[in-house]
């Protein structure tokens, strides 16, 4: 709101009672707080919390099964009974997408996590390492960062072949790069800071610089690059599902569900509507909650 | 009667906060003379340029001018047009800036930066504007003109950005010139060289108004000094009054600590307490918390500038005048 | 240099990464693709021929030496030579990648412009809301709603296809759509930044009208993080262009690797998986010159 030279003559006159103390902002402070100042933010969290509940209560949502066919009633427009129509097999759309969501969801969020470990791992040792086994590694991410992303994930399905394992290992295999780059970035950052050169100098061993220095600094940012990483995930397996790669019949995710629903467009336009709505909504949310992270959590980086 | 290049009177500003309207200009008033350069001394954050910003206009949005006028060679400038108070920048007031790096454009040649302010103001053509740069940069003494025209911000050395911060601002032969901290990102010996260039245009007839913490900078060029406090102007007075017999306890304190150095003594003289935050002043007297001649009266009423000499002003109760010797 | 030099390293183990695996699928794709009643003799013949019973890293060496020269292998599934399909694809591509940068720098801009210098107000919240469509909806949802709209409702240009130049119009705000938004938001936080810079101050102190900093001096500025985006921006559109191509039946390099996967060409797909990523590292390379050119301080001292 106001301008950099305001700013300061403001942040020298408001006095912040943490500042005087040196109090210590946790996690929780810190949550707190983005909640409070970012509305934004906190539905989003309200959101996700709410998709993973219809994720794990899907079947006490809904009174028809996952894979009830009731061809009596085909592509039957949103009505009472059926609130988000019928599919092609008369399955009720609202229990697939609800069904879906636990394909769609797990696919963004556990590849994501898996992808943040191993990328974190070997940016960091990278980082910290540097030489022979820096240039390996970044060499290895610069490849795996050079392809499109729904080609270079289109290769791993052909080479794994398809199925909900493979979605898995695909999505946790491009993702690592841009982590692993980031997480290198921060650790040569912190290597250079003052109290790495002091526990080094008393003689602490790598590993535990690494663990009790470097990577908890560098789970800010970390955290913040996850929220942001699992709409991508979302994104991509939608996208493989759609093209017939991914997830295959008849289990459910969201994209499958666009992809059949597309032979349906003119008629039965809710079919392919509603779990891209679907998606759209996980991708928003998780981008909102990770934009109200980083204001949160970088901020405080910097001051440090 | 001196002529008077610029004349603030009672300018308030501030801003909204959360906590309500902050005042960070509480009645300023200070004039400058022709020909002559004046001082504007405080700690950071007393509102020294956000005096300099009202003058030229440029406090941003959400803060503003709330009351006041302020005259240039007589014209308010407050009942001017937009477009008339704009175009009087550059031209008739031009305004130059502390850190040299970050108020040139880095992608921009400095060459085509100082031409920009003639083509704006003088229908002249590019080439026609390029010759007054080069002689500009030679008036403010940077060494190969033709060369530095070609040259980038980040090329050049701190001094010789100011040198073309100060032609940029020259370049339109403006009556008032407002310097906020000059010299303090330079070092010593470009300091004195800038300064020298300073008292060269003040001879010229450009009036300034130089705004600084240094109170060496101060005593070297200005021919007169107004010390601010909390948005308030505390004393003012020609420079040798002022240094020789300083009235308000702040400006004391401020040549205390500055002459402990110089003297050489044991432990430096400090003003006692900190900047008072602008939401929460204290009734009575702003300075009183860290004064040491602090009595009942100035805890309660705050004190008016009243004159306690011939062209001597203070803001205190306690102060008194002494006649010139 | 030395950035080329690393770009040419990084493609070469791009081949070979993509060659290896792509032939470690199990089973022989020639068995599979001659179906069931081929018999083995018919299938040792087509395997020798194709050079596919060489060791691997022979096999490898091929590939590149045909590669320098041009030659890609043929296309199973089609019968042509790879780097003719390519080619006469690629085009198609290269038509769609380019309106919808078009179409992203200029709404992406505009909008993110306008937002920042009405900053808080009803306009801003506006322009980020279309922003967040634009980086929330997946290319599938925005292409086929725009086929629905546009075309089968609306009737104002072809559902699909590459007839004329109308019919690239909505595969390029499709492809576009999602690269407008981040530029949005990336152009709007990056001129906030600028508007608050010094030398914004001086312009101002200077005389220019607000119109006149914004143009002159602030936006030249503003240009400097979104080139380093142009580079991610390429490897964006290319992955999009799979979907996107699909949808509307354009006949470009994204499409043909999808019907080389599901024809399981390992050819075609070799083929045009490493074009396209030839194409990303050629295009991260461009970008970093023209942050070069645009970004004085980053230029050696004369």
């Amino acid at each position: 709101m106001l301008r950099k030279k305001e700013k300061q003559i403001v942040a020298a006159f408001e006095h912040r009672a943490g500042d005087e103390i040196g109090e210590q902002e946790t996690f929780g402070v810190l949550m707190r707080r983005m909640l409070r100042e970012n509305k934004l933010a906190a539905v989003s969290l309200l959101v996700i919390i709410l998709m993973f509940l219809c994720m794990a209560l899907a079947p006490m949502l809904t009174s028809y099964g996952e894979t009830d066919m009731d061809l009596l009633n085909r592509l039957q427009p949103p009505s009472g009974a059926h609130l988000l129509g019928t599919d092609e097999g008369g399955r009720d759309v609202l229990t697939r997408l609800l069904y879906g969501s636990r394909v769609s969801l797990m696919v963004g969020i556990v590849p994501t996590l898996l992808s943040m470990v191993l990328g974190a791992l070997l940016g960091v040792v990278a980082g910290y390492r540097g030489g022979l086994t820096d240039t390996v590694i970044m060499r290895l991410a610069d490849v795996v960062l050079a392809f499109p992303s729904m080609l270079l994930a289109m290769v791993i399905m052909y080479t794994l072949g398809g199925g909900l394992f493979n979605v898995f290992l695909t999505l946790t295999l491009m993702n690592w790069g841009s982590v692993a780059r980031i997480a290198r970035s921060e650790t040569l950052r912190l290597k250079e800071s003052e109290y790495v050169e002091a526990a080094r100098s008393i003689g602490v061993s790598g590993w535990n610089i690494i663990r009790r220095h470097i990577l908890p600094n560098c789970l800010p940012t970390l955290i913040v690059l996850f929220t942001l990483n699992v709409p991508a995930a979302i994104l991509t397996e939608s996208s493989l599902s759609f093209l017939g790669l991914g997830i295959q019949p008849p289990s459910a995710s969201w994209g499958l569900m666009v992809n059949t629903g597309r032979q349906y467009l003119y008629n039965a336009p809710w079919l392919s509507f509603a779990p891209s709505a679907a998606i759209m909504v996980a991708v928003l949310s998780f981008n909102f909650l990770g934009d109200g992270l980083r204001d949160v959590l970088d901020p405080r980086q910097r001051k440090q | 009667m001196e002529e008077k290049t610029l004349i603030v009177e009672d300018l308030c500003a501030g801003f909204p906060t959360l906590r309500g309207e902050v005042c960070v200009l509480d009645h300023v008033s200070l004039e400058v003379a022709k020909g002559k350069i004046t001082g504007l001394v405080g700690e950071s954050g007393c509102g020294k340029s956000m005096t300099a910003r009202a003058v030229m206009n440029l406090i941003r949005f959400p803060g503003r001018v709330t009351s006041g006028r302020i005259l240039l060679e007589g014209q308010d400038l407050g009942s001017m047009g937009k477009k008339e108070r704009r175009m009087l920048q550059g031209q008739e007031i031009s305004m130059i800036f502390q850190d040299p790096m970050t108020s040139l454009n880095p992608v921009m040649k400095v060459g085509k930066q100082v031409d920009e302010t003639v083509l704006l103001h003088e229908h002249v053509t590019r080439d026609e504007a390029k010759k007054r740069t080069l002689e500009m940069f030679e008036a403010a003494g940077v060494p190969d003109p033709e060369r530095r025209y070609h040259c980038y911000p980040h090329q050049l050395s701190g001094g010789l950005r100011q040198r073309v911060m100060i032609a940029m601002a020259m370049i339109c032969r403006p009556k008032l010139l407002i310097a906020d901290e000059p010299t303090t990102a330079l070092d010593v010996t470009v300091e004195a060289q800038i300064l020298d260039l300073m008292k060269e245009m003040s001879r010229k007839g450009t009036g300034i108004l130089l705004i600084s913490h240094n109170l060496g900078v101060i005593a070297q060029v200005c021919d007169d000094a107004y010390v601010m406090y909390a948005g308030k102007i505390a004393e003012q007075a020609d420079i040798c009054t002022l240094f020789d017999h300083p009235a308000h306890p702040y400006t004391k304190g401020l040549l205390s600590a500055v002459s402990s150095l110089r003297n050489g003594c044991e432990t430096l003289k400090t003003i006692p307490g900190n900047v008072p935050d602008l939401s929460r002043l204290p009734a009575g007297c702003c300075f009183s918390p860290r004064c040491d001649c602090c009595r009942q009266e100035c805890k309660e009423k705050a004190p008016e500038m009243r004159e306690i000499g011939p062209g001597h002003s203070v803001r205190c109760f306690a102060a008194e005048g002494v006649t010139a010797e | 240099m030395k950035r080329l030099v690393q770009a040419l390293l990084v493609l070469l183990l791009v081949s070979l990464l993509l060659f290896i695996m792509l032939r470690i699928v199990p089973g022989n794709p020639v068995a599979v693709l001659m179906g069931e009643h081929a018999n083995q003799e018919t299938i040792d013949r087509v395997t020798a021929e194709l050079g596919l019973d060489q060791p691997i890293h022979v096999q490898f060496f091929r590939y590149l030496t045909g590669a320098v020269r041009g030659d890609f292998g043929t296309s199973y599934s089609l019968g042509k030579p790879v780097s003719q399909l390519i080619g006469s694809a690629f085009l198609n591509t290269l038509l769609l990648s380019l309106a919808a940068a078009l179409f992203a720098w200029i709404t992406g801009g505009i909008c993110g412009v306008l937002a920042a210098i009405r900053k808080n107000s009803i306009a801003d919240r506006l322009f980020m809301g279309f922003s967040l469509l634009g980086i929330s909806m997946p290319v599938f949802m925005v292409a086929m709603i725009l086929q629905y709209v546009f075309a089968y409702w609306l009737h104002w240009v072809p559902i699909s296809g590459t007839a004329d130049w109308r019919s690239f119009i909505l595969p390029a705000i499709a492809l576009g759509w999602n690269s407008a938004g981040s530029i949005a938001r990336l152009i709007r936080s990056a001129l906030l930044d600028i508007l608050e810079d010094d030398y914004i101050d001086t312009a101002r102190a200077k005389g220019l009208s607000k119109t006149s900093v914004l143009f002159r001096h602030a936006l030249r500025n503003t240009m400097l993080p979104t080139v380093t985006m142009m580079a991610l921006q390429f490897s964006a559109l290319l992955s999009g262009a799979v979907i996107t191509e699909t949808i509307f039946s354009i006949n470009g390099i994204g499409r043909l690797a999808v019907q080389a996967i599901n024809a399981r060409d390992v050819p075609l797909l070799q083929g045009t998986v490493l074009f396209s990523t030839a194409l990303v590292i050629l295009g991260n390379l461009i970008a970093d010159l023209l942050y070069k050119v645009l970004d004085p301080r980053t230029r050696k001292e004369a």
